[in-house]
């Protein structure tokens, strides 16, 4: 076979499948999980001179090998019985059903979110465990022990057992939402993994959860500048929009709306989408983005959904109308004050907005957004100040 | 997951409940103590939120520019500044109440007659790089 690099991104798909081979052979989830990741290392170590003509099963026989050798000498130690030997696998091959489980053991609802995350990239996602800490910003040694105490979490858990997607689906939000930082880029993770769910399952959300990813990256490279700073959606280079990723993700979308199941994660999609859609930024479809917002606060009844539906408004039906609806909210919410400073620059009322800006960039959570505000105030400031003079 | 930061005082945080400065406590007292943070470390790493611990010292010099070509000024230390670090912890936790629990029990941490200091430890939150999902 042709030698060369190896594409790890494809060589991690097969994990779901080899872990879940190893499993179906009796192995216990949390040694098989280890030795997977070994014969993984070894696959990339190995295969650019040597590729085998069956990779999925090179790494489940390597796979295979070195648990029978981590569980040898386990049971050495502990001085028991070895449970599993080399007799042939029981029961069926493993199938899309057994990636689809281990989604679901990854995200269990006895393993917090950090641990949910950090297993689902390591069981099912094949990164080391350094470049999940890496894109965490957390020692190896802290990720090291994140991981194999949420292994010790589940390792009673029946794999056969229906899981509850929605647990996979915040656990792949999340990861998409971290972003990039380190050598692992998140963002692409969490789609390749939602892509890799998507297959296992038709369920609506999955597909809504995929086409909102692939919207939300596709206009990734216009968010932000080179210098890591926001920029706004109405100013954002529409040339920068990866257009084959919207009509992916558009059609995604409309495929899983079509069979009338509506979740959040479609809705949200929509609302990615109709933002897509516009050539122009005035083009934008702000009537029907509130309407979407409309049927999320129908399904999450959340209020920072509530705030964005107050925004949307405030573009749909002028500035006031925009004021009005977010009168109507808790103004501790994150981004409420962010939102009224836009809302009254947008009114015309600029000593108000620099005022609210300030304010807002001290509430703000992140760095990029705490630059952006106060770059905002600094501008009105300014603005306001050449208006007295002139 | 969200990262926040424990800042220890020597001066500026309100008084502890067992307000003995640690020079006037006994070895064992002081031997105790170290134990207890080592302890907490520990666990912090075994349950994977662990990030960083230092310690710095009480005396600190101030420096600044002093323009182009110019070696940087220094000065200080000044007796008058009312805020003095003593050192930090960093934890990676899944929510702000668990941060609290966290410093809660770092403040547990015992002092003169063996008895918790319950010193007032600051609790602050780090900016994440980026935003989250925004439109």
């Amino acid at each position: 076979m042709a030698a060369g690099a190896v594409d790890e991104a494809q060589l991690r798909d097969l994990i779901p499948g080899v872990l879940a081979a190893l499993v179906h052979r009796g192995a216990d989830f949390a040694t098989a999980e280890d030795a997977v990741q070994e014969a993984l290392l070894k696959a990339v170590e190995l295969w650019p001179n040597r590729r085998p003509d069956d990779p999925k099963g090179w790494l489940i026989t390597t796979a295979w090998r070195r648990f029978i050798d981590l569980a040898r000498s386990d049971t050495a130690r502990r001085d028991r019985e070895l449970r599993v030997s080399d007799e042939p696998p029981p029961g069926p091959a493993e199938s899309v059903d057994d990636t689809l489980q281990l989604y679901f053991l990854c995200a269990h609802p006895s393993l917090t979110s950090a641990s949910a995350v950090a297993l689902t990239l390591r069981a099912v996602g094949g990164l080391t465990t350094r470049q999940i800490a890496q894109a965490y910003l957390v020692p190896e040694a802290t990720m090291a022990q994140r991981i194999s105490r949420a292994k010790r979490t589940v390792s009673d858990v029946r794999l056969d057992q229906p899981g509850d997607l929605r647990t996979v689906l915040k656990v792949l939000y999340l990861v998409f939402n971290e972003g990039y930082s380190g050598d692992v880029d998140l963002a692409e993770e969490a789609i390749r993994l939602a892509r890799q769910l998507a297959a296992t399952t038709h369920d609506e959300e999955v597909a809504g959860l995929l086409a909102l990813f692939l919207l939300h990256h596709a206009r990734r490279e216009a968010r932000t500048r080179a210098d890591g700073s926001l920029v706004v959606l109405a100013d954002q280079d529409r040339s920068l929009w990866r257009r084959e990723l919207i009509a992916e993700g558009v059609d995604i979308l409309q495929a899983a709306l079509a069979r009338d199941r509506l979740g959040e994660y479609q809705a949200q999609a929509a609302i990615a989408a109709l933002h897509a859609d516009a050539q122009t930024s005035d083009e934008t479809d702000w009537v029907q983005i509130v309407e979407w917002y409309d049927e999320l606060v129908r399904l999450t009844d959340s209020p920072v959904v509530r705030l964005n539906r107050a925004v949307a408004v405030g573009e749909a039906d002028g500035p006031q109308a925009g004021l009005a609806a977010l009168a109507e909210l808790d103004p501790t919410l994150p981004r409420y004050t962010a939102s009224a400073a836009y809302l009254h620059e947008r009114a015309g009322d600029f000593a108000t907005a620099t005022k609210l800006y300030a304010e807002a960039a001290a509430q703000a959570q992140n760095l990029a957004e705490r630059n952006h505000l106060t770059l905002r105030a600094a501008t009105l400031r300014q603005r306001t100040l050449g208006s007295h003079g002139s | 997951m969200a990262k926040y930061l424990f800042l220890k005082h020597y001066r500026g945080a309100p008084a502890s409940v067992n307000d003995v400065p640690m020079d006037q406590w006994t070895p064992d007292e002081v031997q105790a103590h170290i134990q207890y943070m080592h302890d907490f470390a520990k666990r912090l790493q075994e349950s994977g939120e662990f990030v960083d611990s230092q310690a710095l010292t009480p005396e600190g010099a101030w420096v600044r520019s002093d323009g182009e070509g110019k070696p940087p000024v220094t000065d200080g230390p000044f007796a008058e500044t009312k805020d003095l670090i003593a050192g930090w912890m960093i934890i990676d936790v899944d929510s702000y109440e668990r941060a609290v629990e966290l410093a809660g029990e770092l403040s547990a941490a015992p002092g003169a007659g063996g008895k918790p200091i319950h010193e007032w430890l600051e609790v602050r939150s780090f900016l994440t790089a980026g935003p989250k999902f925004t439109e």
